[in-house]
């Protein structure tokens, strides 16, 4: 037996190890300061993450609808191209920053990993807490930088350089050195959290919890945040390089080059700004998938619990996020197709793009899988993760079409790939994020969210969002371009797409708006949501067996829960209900026996 | 005995089973740990990789950077050896103050300390005279994307050797405050400031031959 690398086995039916990993001492709030505003409890902090995370997103999603105004009914809200682009770039940059990777790690992880592993707490709070308070100055700068003169950045949320910082791109003053240093404050709350998420998924599990009996959400955020260690750092850099040439003129990314209208020559000279391109992808890349992993993890586990059955072939499924996480760092080049590269380049790149898609599409298929023959609740979260499942597939299979230079080439920078990362990275993920919110919202307050609202949320969201990314696909077929400030002259373009534009305008003003049931859902159902009993779905994982709920402070009473199970362990045959959770000892469950993947 | 369980290798922890009863019996008796260290230890690691990966980042943009025609390589003072002496004598007296405090000698440990210190700020003097000569010397960030590496990285390992002395401050506290209770604790920072002193000192005669010899 010791040969697996066990202890040896104790026979009988409840051996539990002797405890190892040492109660962490608590640290205790003493007034109202400490418990509410600088705790260091993970579920204060993760919720002053989300919040934080949402009211800077509602400025994205603001910023949406008065792009989408002005491609579709340009002058009826009056802007000039520079306030386009920095709303363009604010848009992009808040989205994927500030709200999703924030979102995931800092609001899902925070509740989620102590939860789930069964901890007390994080392993390091004082320093968890920093990590929010640091994230809310890299969001405070990025506000600031709206009000400075010039205004934020319109350099596009890729920021490159020579445009980025010359004159003539709206912000290149004040605007791009706020934006840089915000992110650069971001990556350092980022990398305080992500110690946190790393060390206690690893070190402070709870007795009998070995890694591969984790719930997926927490692989998913696990790896994110593994990933999000290494490519966090070359944002750093490249912010680090661009800042110096901006400010004392070196020139690591800037060639020599004439200033915009006065036609002179800048003192720059000799930089690379294909160097910038490159370090911005290899960032850029896996952080697409910072925010796609977790997403995966937790529509697993929603897949799996709404469905009444495991999770199908939890192994492959871990196997994937580890293998989709690897290869997330040597694709980065897909984004540069048309910046001029050797062939062979992007013959090697091409190549990687499309080894990533066989990962990919193997969870889409266990998920699907899961689905088979389940016992399905349409439940909200289930709604939701079904819709993930759809969006998701329709812009894996764009991105299958990018990632073939040849269709690239011609679609790079068109209103296609508009659609690709919006699919993908935009709809679907956001969906599940609704779906763990309509999930775990009876953890988090007790009481549950309201199931009608909630369904007429899903819907709409649902066929609005797809009314307006799917005629995206079409409108980059016709060569449409993206970050155009107006398209409509000369032509270029047939009258049809105005119409589409329009009604794709009309589409994002009706589902931005439709995000206020859900708000309204949310504000009154925290005092005024149907009462929810303990374990309302019926899960197995530890986060829904505290002897609280909501979960206290250290989150399990007296002792900690001892696990017995992985965190699939539905309608097993012979068991009494259909689900035994994770802490339920084999003896309280004899006749169950578990069911093989 | 009970440390065998964290042994396993990455590919043995995934191809287990943990729907398996067999394997159940075994994961009911794991203890939860994956790593047999210390979470301040680990806590370390994962400061020392991200900061690796920062600098390794760097490194790759400089080659990238310095076979364009425009390069010019700066002259190197003096004084730079000396720097580099200075903070190799203080990584090296750092050994003899981890080993002390192994042996639980804390008035050698206090006094390697402060020499310690006393040295770091030394070093970081001694940086700032190189860059006052150098731009007595006409030598500019901006004139050439050699001088601009030159005092970026200087400054970033200066940074990372401020945040060293923060550290240090914290570990002084210890040993200064320490009672029979906290001895281990105070093992404890010795040990993890001594690493990051070390590697601190990797990463600048990385940097420095870098740029010595490219
Ligand atoms: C979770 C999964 C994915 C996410 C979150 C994602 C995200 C993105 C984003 C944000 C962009 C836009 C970059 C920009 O130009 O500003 C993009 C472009 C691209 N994606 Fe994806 N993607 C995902 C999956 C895939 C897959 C599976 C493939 C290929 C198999 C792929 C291939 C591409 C390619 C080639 C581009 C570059 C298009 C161009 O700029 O011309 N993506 N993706
Ligand atoms: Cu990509």
């Amino acid at each position: 037996m010791a040969a697996n690398g066990y202890e040896d086995v104790v026979k009988g039916d409840d051996a539990v190890p002797a405890l190892e990993v040492q109660p962490q001492e608590l640290y205790h709030a003493k007034s109202f300061w400490t418990r509410y505003i600088f705790c260091q409890d993970a579920k204060v902090i993760a919720v002053q993450y989300s919040l934080t995370a949402i009211a800077i997103g509602l400025v994205g999603l603001v910023s949406s609808w008065l792009i989408r105004m002005q491609i579709a009914y340009p002058g009826v809200i009056p802007m000039d191209a520079s306030a386009y682009y920095q709303l363009v770039t604010m848009h992009g940059m808040i989205m994927v920053i500030y709200l999703l990777t924030a979102l995931f790690l800092g609001g899902f992880g925070n509740y989620l990993i102590p939860l789930m592993v069964g901890a007390r707490d994080m392993v390091f709070p004082y320093v968890n807490m920093l990590s929010y308070w640091v994230f809310l100055l890299a969001v405070l700068i990025l506000v600031a930088s709206y009000f400075v003169p010039g205004g934020p950045t319109g350099a596009g949320w890729t920021l490159y350089p020579p445009q980025a910082i010359t004159s003539g791109t709206p912000g290149s003053g004040l605007g791009i050195i706020l934006m840089i240093v915000s992110l650069a404050v971001f990556v350092v709350g980022f990398t305080m959290g992500g110690l946190n998420y790393v060390i206690t998924t690893l070190q402070a599990r709870t007795r009998g919890m070995t890694l591969m009996r984790l719930p997926l959400t927490v692989w998913g955020i696990f790896v994110a945040t593994v990933l999000a260690l290494f490519a966090f750092p070359a944002l750093l850099v490249a912010g680090i390089m661009m800042l110096l040439d901006n400010i004392l003129g070196t020139s690591f990314f800037m060639p020599a080059i004439l200033e915009a209208g006065l036609g002179e020559q800048m003192a720059y000279d000799g930089g690379s700004p294909i160097l910038f391109q490159h370090l911005f992808w290899f960032f850029g890349h896996p952080e697409v998938y910072i925010v796609a992993l977790p997403a995966f993890g937790i529509v697993s586990d929603l897949i799996s619990v709404h469905a009444r059955k495991n999770i199908f072939g939890y192994r492959m499924m871990v196997w994937a996020i580890v293998i989709i996480g690897f290869l997330s760092f040597i694709v980065w080049a897909h984004h540069m197709y048309v910046a001029g590269m050797n062939p062979w380049f992007g013959f090697f790149f091409a190549t990687t793009t499309l080894i990533i898609a066989i990962p990919t599409a193997l969870k889409v298929y266990n998920w699907v899988l899961t689905l088979w023959r389940g016992n399905i609740q349409l439940t909200v979260p289930m709604l939701f993760a079904i819709g993930f499942l759809i969006t998701f597939t329709n812009g894996g299979l764009t991105g299958l079409f990018l990632g073939n230079v040849i269709v690239d080439v011609p679609l790079s920078d068109t209103y296609f790939v508009v659609a690709h990362f919006h699919m993908v990275m935009g709809i679907a993920p956001v969906l599940v994020v609704y779906g763990a919110i309509y999930h775990w919202f009876p953890l988090i307050t007790g009481r549950f969210l309201n199931n009608r609202l909630g369904k007429i949320h899903f819907w709409i969201t649902f066929l609005g969002s797809y009314s307006i990314y799917f005629p995206m696909h079409y409108l980059g077929f016709m060569g449409v371009t993206r970050r155009y400030f107006e398209v409509f002259e000369g032509e270029a373009f047939p009258v049809s797409i105005v119409g589409i534009n329009q009604f794709i305008t009309i589409a994002a003003l009706v589902t931005g708006f439709a995000q206020l049931v859900f708000f309204y859902n949310l504000i009154v159902s925290v005092k005024h949501g149907d009462k929810a009993e303990k374990n309302p779905w019926k899960a197995c994982s530890l986060e829904w067996q505290t002897t609280e709920m909501p979960p206290g402070h250290g989150n399990f009473e007296k002792e900690l829960p001892i696990v017995h199970r992985w965190a699939y362990d539905f309608s097993v045959p012979g068991a009494n209900e259909d689900y035994i959770p994770q802490n339920i000892s084999p003896s309280e469950v004899s006749n169950a026996q578990a069911e093989k993947t | 005995m009970s440390n065998r369980n964290k042994e396993e290798s990455i590919l043995q922890l995934l191809t287990q089973k943990p729907w398996d009863p067999a394997q159940a019996e075994l994961d009911n008796l794991h203890s939860g740990q994956t790593i047999d260290l210390s979470t301040g230890k680990l806590g370390q690691r994962y400061i020392i990789i991200v900061s690796t990966i920062f600098f390794c980042l760097f490194i790759v943009t400089y080659s990238d950077r310095m076979i364009y025609a425009d390069w010019q390589n700066m002259p190197e003072p003096l004084l730079l050896w000396f720097n580099t002496f200075v903070l190799l004598a203080s990584s090296i007296i750092f050994i003899s103050v981890q080993v002390a405090s192994n042996k639980k000698q804390f008035e050698k440990v206090k006094r390697g300390l402060l020499m310690i210190g006393g040295l770091a700020f030394i070093f970081i003097l001694g940086q700032l005279l190189v860059w006052q000569k150098l731009i007595g010397l006409g030598y500019y960030v901006a004139g050439n994307p050699a001088n601009a590496y030159f005092y970026l990285f200087t400054a970033l390992h200066g940074l990372h050797l401020i945040g060293g002395l923060i550290y240090w401050g914290m570990t002084i506290r210890k040993v200064w405050s320490f009672n029979e209770i906290i001895v281990k604790n105070a093992q404890h920072t010795v040990e993890l400031c001594g690493i990051y002193w070390h590697f601190l000192l990797f990463v600048w005669l990385v940097l420095f031959g870098l740029m010595s010899f490219s």
